[in-house]
């Protein structure tokens, strides 16, 4: 019998594993994609809930989670591109430009 | 028992290829192991009932993010490798052992919150037509988060324009 509990442990295992890589890769690109894996943790238990509940509204707000998502890969992606116009680098490391 | 197999084989796959997205020196590579971890989340929507989502999840995340992440990839294209250079106030085991305790802390959560079942309420149901109900939801109760989600993506796509466009000289 899978519970919500089981959704749960799956979706905190994907939430760290894209911490993890937020604070250990130095490639932005890569960063990105850990908060991609971070937001679809999100989206598990939105719908792991939404399917116990048995109410829609769980999905509603995994899509508005899906849109976010899109909109910040968009932006970052730009930033990306912008900066490394500038620097010629992707190391997050070398992007302290704004450190007081 | 059949739901039992599928979820343990998808859990397994979304963890180790999640591992594999961290972990993989080429980006590129990196953004191939996401494609594989996404379609696997999409499969664990199908089996929750949420079949709208598992093609949406396909169709933006598949189709349209990285694909995005592709192009980025192959156009910022790297002469020295970003992690060449080790900066010594990183503390990456520091990391990795902070992360491990929030892993406790939401196992330790998720244990303890259904070791009493709580009586959940229950809503208007599930019903077999996905679609129709997810569309019922975002066009009545939700009309106006979905209005402004809209008006997020558009700015989105304008802000990505100007900082990705290259200054007239």
């Amino acid at each position: 019998m899978i519970t919500p509990a089981h959704y749960m442990i799956l979706s905190a295992a994907l939430f760290v594993i894209g911490i993890i890589g937020v604070m250990t890769r130095r490639n932005i690109i890569i960063v990105l994609m850990s908060i991609e894996l971070i937001l679809n943790a999100v989206n598990i238990n939105l719908v792991a809930f939404s399917s116990q509940v048995q109410n829609g509204i769980g999905q509603v707000f995994a899509i508005f989670v899906i849109a976010v998502a899109a909109a910040e890969t968009a932006v970052g992606l730009g930033i990306i591109l912008a900066f490394y116009r500038n620097k010629e680098t992707v190391n997050i490391d070398e992007m302290s430009i704004m450190r007081w | 028992m059949a739901e039992a197999i599928a979820f343990y084989t998808l859990s397994a796959l979304i963890i180790g290829f999640a591992i594999l997205v961290i972990t993989t020196r080429e980006a590129v590579h990196s953004v191939l192991f996401l494609v594989l971890n996404l379609l696997c989340v999409a499969m664990l929507y199908v089996l929750l009932h949420a079949q709208f989502l598992a093609v949406i999840q396909v169709l933006v995340y598949v189709g349209g993010i990285v694909v995005l992440y592709l192009f980025v990839v192959m156009l910022v294209n790297l002469k020295r490798p970003a992690e060449a250079n080790r900066d010594p106030r990183r503390r990456g085991r520091l990391g990795v052992v902070l992360s491990a305790l929030i892993l406790g802390e939401l196992a330790a959560i998720a244990a303890w919150g259904f070791a009493v079942p709580s009586a959940a309420a229950p809503g208007p149901g599930l019903r077999a037509d996905n679609v129709e109900q997810i569309g019922m939801l975002l066009y009545t109760d939700y009309l106006i988060p979905f209005e402004v989600a809209s008006i997020l993506l558009l700015v989105a796509m304008v802000g990505a324009i100007v900082l990705a466009k290259r200054e007239a000289r």
